[in-house]
């Protein structure tokens, strides 16, 4: 008796939690779709996260509107996806928010796709400082030039690395 | 001429976006590591004007080992054995979060049994990366006391962490499906006595090191990072929590059974070296509570891993899933192409997280304060070049 009492309980609470999730995933989308119309693609919605896609021109936009609309005041991570069948890099900035407790367990990705033979993407560092590092390990892994960014140097690799950027899909391990 | 005031200024100002450097013939520059004074495998270029630090540039990377590409050429069960090398002390920390984005992305759920054991193994991982911290801490402020203590103490965990995996450090527990192995006999009365006896330890401590006048002098009102940089600058765990920012992943997302734990977030409001040293040993204190709490509830019997084919194939798609380790919020971002490979892993440390703030609190201190700044980052260097 007892034991079914605990386990309606956790049920319940699970309930709770999936519904809070999708009401801020909700709100956060239909604020977004109001505000920016065709340009921002969802491409994604689960528990407590959700990805959005914008192309280049519009991510300084989206990362503005999202900081000053919703408190996502800090990038968790800054990375990038190379997809050489598309031609293209896809960067994904993992935002968070301390500031504003609803946010708390939500993550959002904001990310956008930029062309693989000249990648180039502007730099969040003015909007988020905390990609400072994120960015610049991009930058060497991947070779995306952040325009805006201070220093597009080689922060992890060995001083004298002279090769491609190793997290391209066409950088192979030896012997693999 | 500008005073050194403003010139401090100047520098905290540019430490936020590092910049070029600054030329003077009064400043010295300095290397810290990678062989001793005390960084880890780290090294970061400081220039001095007399005994104050106005320009600071880390630079990672002398233990970097690509983890990210090899994830790229092996399944997910081999990629836990390596993916726990950056932390081995906490190593089901590390390991949890990637078994949690598998396990999101095959989309299964881990017997009820298992959530328990794996959350044990990780704050009994968690207590030993603390301690051997703590340690490093305490021998880089001149107290070799506590570098022993920890140090000592460190093993009743090491024991228990051995008897349930079989590994001292590198212990591969925490596997997609839930753990390798059940707890083994006898294990819970064992469990709860040294954890019983460790918490009795930890009292020790506030008398030997943190009641300490010359510990306190060292580290009291010593690198001050404001609540409003620590959001600014995005760091995590007991430096975001010493900066009055109470945020625990265990607590704001729950993971497997941390909703029906009862537990605090533990943070101060002081922002200073001496809260970041404070706020882990807090934590330690939650975490025994948290040990006897989960040794209390789990189920007597039942399976303790979902059995899963050793090439299994998660559906395509792309999932981010994080866990409170020993250094903060640890994410795994995984995207899979529907082979047995991943496609992409990106990790978020938390150590590289914090290493922002490092810049920022030491331009303008005292070279006699590196030390006491720096450890108490809670920066794990290995972790941060991944």
């Amino acid at each position: 008796m007892e034991k079914d009492k605990t386990q309606n309980n956790q049920t319940n609470l699970m309930e709770v939690k999936e519904e809070k999730s999708n009401l801020l995933s909700n709100s956060l989308i239909n604020s977004i779709t109001t505000n920016f119309g065709e340009q921002v693609k969802l491409v994604y919605k689960k528990e407590n996260r959700s990805k959005i896609m914008v192309s280049p021109e519009n991510l300084v936009e989206t990362a503005l509107y999202l900081r000053n609309n919703h408190g996502f005041d800090h990038a968790e991570s800054a990375s990038g996806t190379d997809y050489p069948a598309d031609n293209q890099i896809e960067i994904n900035y993992h935002l968070g928010s301390y500031s504003n407790t609803d946010y708390y367990p939500y993550i959002v990705v904001l990310s956008t796709r930029v062309d693989r033979s000249d990648p180039k993407s502007n730099s969040l560092i003015n909007i988020f400082p905390s990609v400072e590092y994120h960015e610049r390990e991009t930058y060497e892994m991947l070779g995306v030039y952040f325009l805006g960014h201070p220093r597009n140097e080689r922060f992890i690799l060995p001083e004298d690395w002279a090769d491609m950027p190793p997290l391209r899909k066409d950088f192979r391990i030896k012997g693999r | 001429m500008t005073s050194l005031e403003e010139k401090i200024d100047e520098a905290k100002r540019l430490s936020l976006q590092i910049t070029k450097e600054t030329d003077d013939d009064r400043l010295m520059t300095l290397s810290v590591g990678p062989q001793h004074p005390g960084s880890g495998h780290f090294r970061f270029t400081i220039k001095l004007d007399g005994d104050y630090i106005v320009f600071v540039d880390p630079d990672p990377g002398y233990v970097h080992r690509g983890h990210e590409k090899m994830c790229e050429y092996r399944n997910h069960f081999q990629n836990i054995p390596h993916l726990e090398r950056p932390v081995i002390h906490d190593s089901c920390n590390i390991t949890y979060a990637y078994s949690l984005a598998v396990e999101d992305l095959v989309g299964i759920t881990v017997p009820r049994r298992g959530q328990f054991i794996r959350a044990l193994a990780s704050e009994l991982s968690r207590l030993s990366y603390t301690l051997y911290w703590l340690a490093i801490y305490g021998i880089f402020l001149g107290h070799s006391t506590m570098f022993m203590w920890p140090a000592g103490d460190r093993e009743l965990l090491i024991d228990l962490l051995e008897r349930l995996s079989g590994a001292r450090v590198t212990n591969a527990f925490n596997i997609p499906g839930g753990v390798r192995n059940d707890i083994p006999y006898n294990f819970k009365e064992k469990c709860l006595a040294q954890v019983n006896y460790f918490e009795k330890r930890l009292k020790e401590y506030d008398n030997i090191f943190y009641n300490n006048p010359l510990v306190r002098q060292r580290t009291e009102g010593v690198g001050i990072l404001t609540k409003e940089d620590a959001i600014k600058l995005g760091v995590t765990g007991s430096v975001l929590r010493a900066s009055g920012v109470p945020f625990d992943v265990r607590k704001v997302e729950p993971y497997d059974v941390y909703n029906e734990i009862d537990f605090n977030v533990q943070y101060m409001k002081t922002c200073d070296s001496f809260a970041r040293a404070y706020v882990p040993v807090l934590d330690m204190r939650e975490s025994c509570h948290i040990i006897r709490q989960l040794l209390d509830k789990m189920p007597e019997s039942g399976d303790v891993r979902e059995k899963l084919q050793f090439n299994i194939k998660s559906s395509p798609g792309e999932t981010y899933k994080r866990v409170e380790s020993g250094r903060g919020a640890l994410g795994y971002h995984v995207v899979s192409d529907g082979t047995p490979k991943p496609y992409r892993v990106k990790a978020s440390v938390g150590s590289f997280r914090n290493l922002l703030a490092l810049p920022f609190l030491l331009t303008g201190s005292k070279l006699g304060d590196m030390p006491a700044i720096y450890w108490s980052l809670n920066y794990w260097p290995v972790e941060a070049d991944r």
